[in-house]
């Protein structure tokens, strides 16, 4: 009996398959504000959180949330909020925040429809730039995106990894589609998959300087309350956290943010793809939107058109070189997406080759279905 | 005297890291760092189990100069930072430490409800009634009638008082003091730091450069003199009449209730999950 077999296959819902990936990944401290469609995940990790002796919390608002989730993380607790368009507007804040001082958290945003209140129960991927640069100020932030009910679980994991390697807020974008979707899904054990844990000090706190530059330009981070009493901000500090307004060390400060996140690329920019090796046209999209992709892909090829599917799972830091070869491969590129063209921006800004790159967009509050991509590659 | 104070000063300042401080001379938030050390060293807490989280403003550069865990966090938002250190580390004495704008106009929302909350984080608000940082404007607790940069005909809004809507919010526990009355404040922080649940110390505080410039108290001690002369002691206050009260602050303890505290409570709530997913995963297996 393979361990797949001994193991019960459960009917989730993407954002049930979220709140299992955080628990998976260690997470053990949620704040949250109710909001459709992401309260779901609020609801259970009120009864799991508990059980699993972490600490669920619903604050008054998504500011507070956002601030919440970066306190316990700063007491050593990983931790995670998750939210929609309207409340992830408010975390922009405390999000530019945890890039700064560098605290490890998750944020969900479960997207709907906007701008403003929007359309609560309708799916969209209008979000996609806000979470890249929503919070002002230059910035690295690591932005994934799922597509399916085992994404939910899987990314979850991964992006909690991610969060503490690299000390940066990583966003999960799902949105109302993947949220509610039900798929049969078989959650693997603990020993199927790899959990992350932030790199603590190991010297005596007298020797501890909390921003202290390392070849990977990640600084092991201390608990409050361990005995390494140091400072935390907001403002621009030098390598022992104070505020500073030296030319110098704001530079340095500033480089090494993005510094590394740059030397990661290789592990953070995932992306999937299908029947790209010998593709003339090909299908770059992410979310929601690459499932009805992949079925059109597989029909157009029925229809011998050499289709293939580039997936983006990570959106930030754009993964440029997969994109890349495959806009030199392809003679057109079609980007399908539920927002005005966000993602396709993207795709031209990388388009050196001239590759003819086509956007389709639906921006009506309904799934994108296969057939209205596989009509759009027939025309390419 | 002397002597004592350097002893402090050593023990609980980073002298040799950020000082000189950003504060102007004479400000009141040297006076109100000075009163919570004093408690801090009487209660024998140690430092290492000390948070001391800000908002932003010029109270928010406190936990600069001190030798705690110290975070400055975004403006008006300290204590929900604060909260998720507290749930996420109970064993932490966390102490915030906000001005009246950043505690009651931007962060107002997070201020009634951790006070409504009760979990067991001590608010230490320094009341100048200006926003002094960044040049004088009027806050929530500029009193009608006054100037600032942003009320040059006077001030035609009505000023919160911190201490009652903290009261009305349901703090645990809720006292006001001054800089001048600097032994109370003192004791008013200690007492405060004992307490469990949700406690506040409002301090009014002098901003001769902002506050008092704009309204004949242009230094330091024309302002102390103001607190003197219009702090109140609640024992005094109920001998007087509403009118005689009329312009005055009262000072000392405002409300001391015990309500279960948010920790334990939760506490409890994990035991009562573990409990019923045994009993599910029990059943389940039968």
């Amino acid at each position: 009996m393979t361990s797949n077999q001994s193991k019960k296959r459960r009917l989730l819902q993407g954002n049930e398959a979220i709140v299992e990936g955080a628990l998976a990944a260690g997470c053990r401290f949620f704040a949250g504000y109710p909001i459709t469609p992401a309260s779901e995940i609020s609801e259970i990790l009120s009864v799991r959180m508990p059980q699993a002796g972490g600490t669920f919390i619903q604050m008054e608002d998504e500011i507070a949330s956002m601030g919440a989730i970066i306190g316990a993380s700063l007491a050593g607790v990983k931790s995670m909020t998750a939210t929609s368009g309207p409340g992830f507007s408010l975390m922009q804040e405390n999000l530019g925040f945890a890039c700064a001082a560098e605290v490890p958290c998750v944020v969900v945003n479960v997207m709907r429809g906007g701008p403003s209140t929007g359309l609560p129960t309708n799916p969209a991927q209008g979000d996609v730039l806000q979470a890249r640069w929503g919070t002002h100020g230059d910035h690295p932030i690591i932005v994934l995106a799922v597509s399916t009910v085992d994404d939910c679980f899987e990314l979850t994991v991964r992006a909690f990894n991610l969060s503490e390697k690299y000390r940066v807020p990583v966003i999960i974008l799902s949105d109302e589609m993947v949220a509610h979707t039900r798929e049969s899904i078989i959650l693997p054990s603990s020993d199927e998959f790899e959990v992350i844990d932030r790199i603590t000090p190991s010297m005596p706190p007298e020797w501890y300087i909390p921003y202290e530059d390392t070849s990977r330009g990640v600084s092991p981070m201390a608990a409050f309350g361990e005995g390494y009493r140091y400072h935390v901000t907001g403002l621009v500090h030098d390598v022992r956290g104070f505020p500073t307004q030296r030319p110098e060390e704001i530079e340095r400060f500033i480089s090494r943010l993005f510094r590394k996140i740059t030397k990661g690329f290789n592990e953070i920019q995932m992306t999937s793809s299908m029947m790209t090796e010998d593709a003339e046209v090909a299908v770059i999209t992410f979310g929601s939107v690459a499932r009805s992709a992949r079925r059109a892909v597989i029909e157009a090829r029925e229809q011998n058109i050499k289709a293939g599917l580039l997936q983006l799972i990570t959106l930030f830091p754009f993964p440029r070189h997969p994109v890349e070869e495959v806009l030199r491969k392809c003679r057109a590129v079609l980007v399908p997406e539920m927002n005005m063209g966000q993602i396709s921006r993207e795709v031209k800004r990388v388009n050196t080759e001239g590759t003819h790159i086509k956007k389709h967009n639906r921006i009506d509050g309904q799934f994108m279905t296969p057939d209205e991509i596989l009509s759009q590659l027939i025309k390419l | 005297m002397p002597k004592e104070v350097t002893k402090l000063i050593h023990k609980y300042l980073r002298h040799d890291k950020k000082f000189p401080h950003v504060w102007c001379p004479g400000c009141g938030n040297g006076i109100v760092l000075g009163a919570m050390i004093r408690a801090i060293d009487r209660l024998g807490l140690k430092k290492d189990d000390i948070v001391l989280a800000s908002g932003i403003g010029c109270s928010g550069r406190m936990p600069v100069y001190v030798d705690f865990n110290t975070l400055h966090t975004t403006h008006g938002r300290a204590l929900t930072f604060a909260t998720g250190i507290k749930l996420a580390k109970p064993s932490l004495m966390v102490i915030t430490i906000m001005g009246d704008g950043d505690a009651t106009a931007i962060g107002g929302n997070h201020f009634i409800h951790a006070a409504r909350r009760n979990l067991d984080i001590n608010a230490i608000i320094i009341n100048n009634q200006i926003y002094g940082m960044t040049g004088g404007q009027h806050s929530p607790t500029t009193p009608y009638g006054c100037y600032s940069t942003t009320s040059s005909y006077g001030h035609i809004e009505h000023a919160f008082s911190i201490s009652e809507l903290a009261v009305t919010a349901g703090a645990d526990f809720v006292a006001r003091g001054t800089v001048y009355h600097a032994e109370l404040l003192e004791e008013l922080i200690e007492k405060a730091l004992q307490r469990s649940g949700f406690s506040i110390v409002e301090v009014m505080s002098n901003c001769h450069i902002q506050f008092g410039r704009k309204n004949m108290m242009g230094d330091p001690i024309t302002m102390m003199k103001w607190l003197r002369d219009h702090a109140v002691t609640l024992e005094k206050a109920r001998k007087m009449t509403p009118d005689s009260l009329k312009d005055k602050f009262t000072i000392g303890i405002l409300a001391d209730v015990e309500k279960p505290v948010y920790t334990k409570e939760y506490e409890k709530i994990r035991k009562k999950a573990q409990r019923s997913s045994k009993v599910k995963n029990e059943s389940r297996s039968i």
